[in-house]
């Protein structure tokens, strides 16, 4: 039989039986990716509505700046952030390196420049006069800005899901700053790795199906349930 | 409300120059005047989202500034400007953020909604209605608000007569607690709904009237032209 015929069927039989490795290891993959994107909201939607809605010098270069770094190749910032953390680094006296912390990081500011353009460009193409309806009803700045947020509401829901599945499928940074340890920083990517330079390909298919189900899937649902209420 | 000398120029350009018109509780006055006569400059400056270059605003003989404005004056925009939800909640967003009791919102909203015949529509997307009903929105929004003056731009344009006759009632019915300003190029809209008409040409009033003496007696070269159809920009 085919080799990769017999991974996919190896690697269904692996998922549909609940196999605790591979669930742990998809289990630590939402954990990480999930918290690195929720993370950098934190900065990211902020800076994307001051970006959107408020006019200052230096505004198109700010944008520009982040265009750019949306590619960054993820083992630059890995290694970067690895002379970091590391023991004799700026910042090794958190001891984060190799933990599902250091990962969490990396891929929080990895996926800024993705929350932040997409974000602002969402935020931007709300139309100006809905600003000026929600003034003459009334509305405070922050009151306005409340209504520009609502009206981009899915733009930025579309960004952080977009920043969310770099973070899940990125692999530089969660193999130089999480090091692959099992059980403890094995992510899904780090996971297609290792059990590709093992010969394992059944296993690596059967990661490489869950990883793509959960990206696919997860923007399905954003988009229907987009549809769904506009 | 009365505007003192409201100048407005963009990048040297005059918009508007010295105009001072009145507008008085139980009244509407018409702001006639072609395309580009400064019209909804004036309107955006009364709305609070405009600030003018120079000139004054009284609220009851009182000063008040572009910020104040607001919580004084309203406007229905001469487009369609719905936010992204139902009937109800775009009537209803003004009156929560002027902090309006949640007891008291939706029986607020069901009356606004009466005024312009759309009683059975607050559950509806306001964006996936038709032009005439979306202005109706529109005009419900800002009857809910009980606001001291009422700025109209233009609005009846492009609608069918249908619509723009209960659009027309209902500005009338607004006009009897408020004070209202109704902007338009059409004269004959201006004259069925009018008790003062001011004409706007190249950013000055060069006629102020009652209908009758507006139509029957102009006095400026610009106005006689304009009641004619001859006035171009």
């Amino acid at each position: 039989m085919d080799p990769i015929i017999e991974g996919i069927i190896r690697a269904i039989n692996l998922i549909l039986s609940g196999d605790p490795e591979v669930l742990g290891i998809t289990a630590l993959s939402l954990l990480i990716s999930g918290s690195g994107t929720v993370l950098s909201c934190v900065w990211s939607i902020p800076t994307s509505v001051g970006l959107a809605l408020r006019g200052f010098h230096g505004r198109r270069v700010v944008k520009g700046l982040f265009n750019a770094l949306m590619g960054i190749p993820t083992v630059a910032l890995g290694l970067f952030l690895y002379l970091l953390l590391s023991r004799s680094g700026p910042l090794g006296y958190f001891q984060l390196l190799y933990s599902p912390y250091a990962i969490m990081i990396g891929q929080s500011i990895l996926v800024t420049p993705i929350v932040v353009s997409f974000s602002t460009s969402a935020l931007e193409s709300v139309d100006p006069d809905l600003r000026r309806l929600a003034r003459t009803l009334g509305a405070s700045d922050l009151q306005m800005y409340g209504v520009v947020i609502r009206e981009g509401f899915w733009g930025v829901v579309l960004a952080v899901i977009a920043a969310f599945n770099r973070a899940f499928a990125e692999l530089g940074i969660a193999m130089m700053l999480g090091g692959n340890i099992r059980n403890i920083t094995r992510v899904l990517t780090t996971a297609i790795a290792l059990e590709t330079s093992r010969g394992d390909i059944a296993l690596s298919i059967a990661f490489t199906l869950i990883l793509l189900t959960i990206t696919m899937s997860l923007s399905i649902a954003v988009n229907l349930a987009r549809k769904s209420t506009t | 409300m009365e505007t003192v000398d409201i100048t407005k120029s963009y990048d040297g350009l005059l918009a508007l120059d010295r105009v001072s018109i009145a507008a008085d509780v139980g009244q509407i006055t018409a702001v006639v005047g072609v395309n580009g006569a400064g019209k909804t400059t004036l309107l955006n400056i009364l709305a609070g989202i405009d600030a003018p270059t120079s000139g004054r605003v009284l609220i009851q003989g009182h000063e008040v500034d572009t910020n104040g404005l607001r919580t004084h004056c309203t406007m229905v925009f001469s487009r369609n400007l719905m936010f992204r939800n139902s009937v109800y909640e775009n009537i209803a967003y003004g009156l929560r953020i002027s902090r309006t009791s949640d007891r008291d919102v939706p029986a607020k909203v069901a009356s606004a909604l009466a005024l312009v015949n759309l009683e059975e529509f607050e559950k509806r997307n306001a964006r996936k209605l038709s032009s005439g009903e979306q202005r109706r929105v529109a005009i419900a929004r800002v009857l809910a608000l009980e606001r001291d003056v009422l700025l109209f731009d233009e609005p009846t344009a492009n609608l069918d007569p249908a619509n723009a006759m209960i659009i027309e009632r209902a500005i009338k019915e607004s006009a009897r607690s408020r004070a209202v300003l109704l902007s338009t190029h059409d004269l004959s809209q201006a004259r069925r709904l009018s008790d003062r008409i001011a004409h706007l040409y190249k950013g000055r009033v060069v006629e102020e009237a009652d209908p009758s003496r507006f139509f029957t007696n102009p006095r400026h070269e610009a106005t006689k032209l304009f009641i004619d159809g001859e006035l171009e920009f």
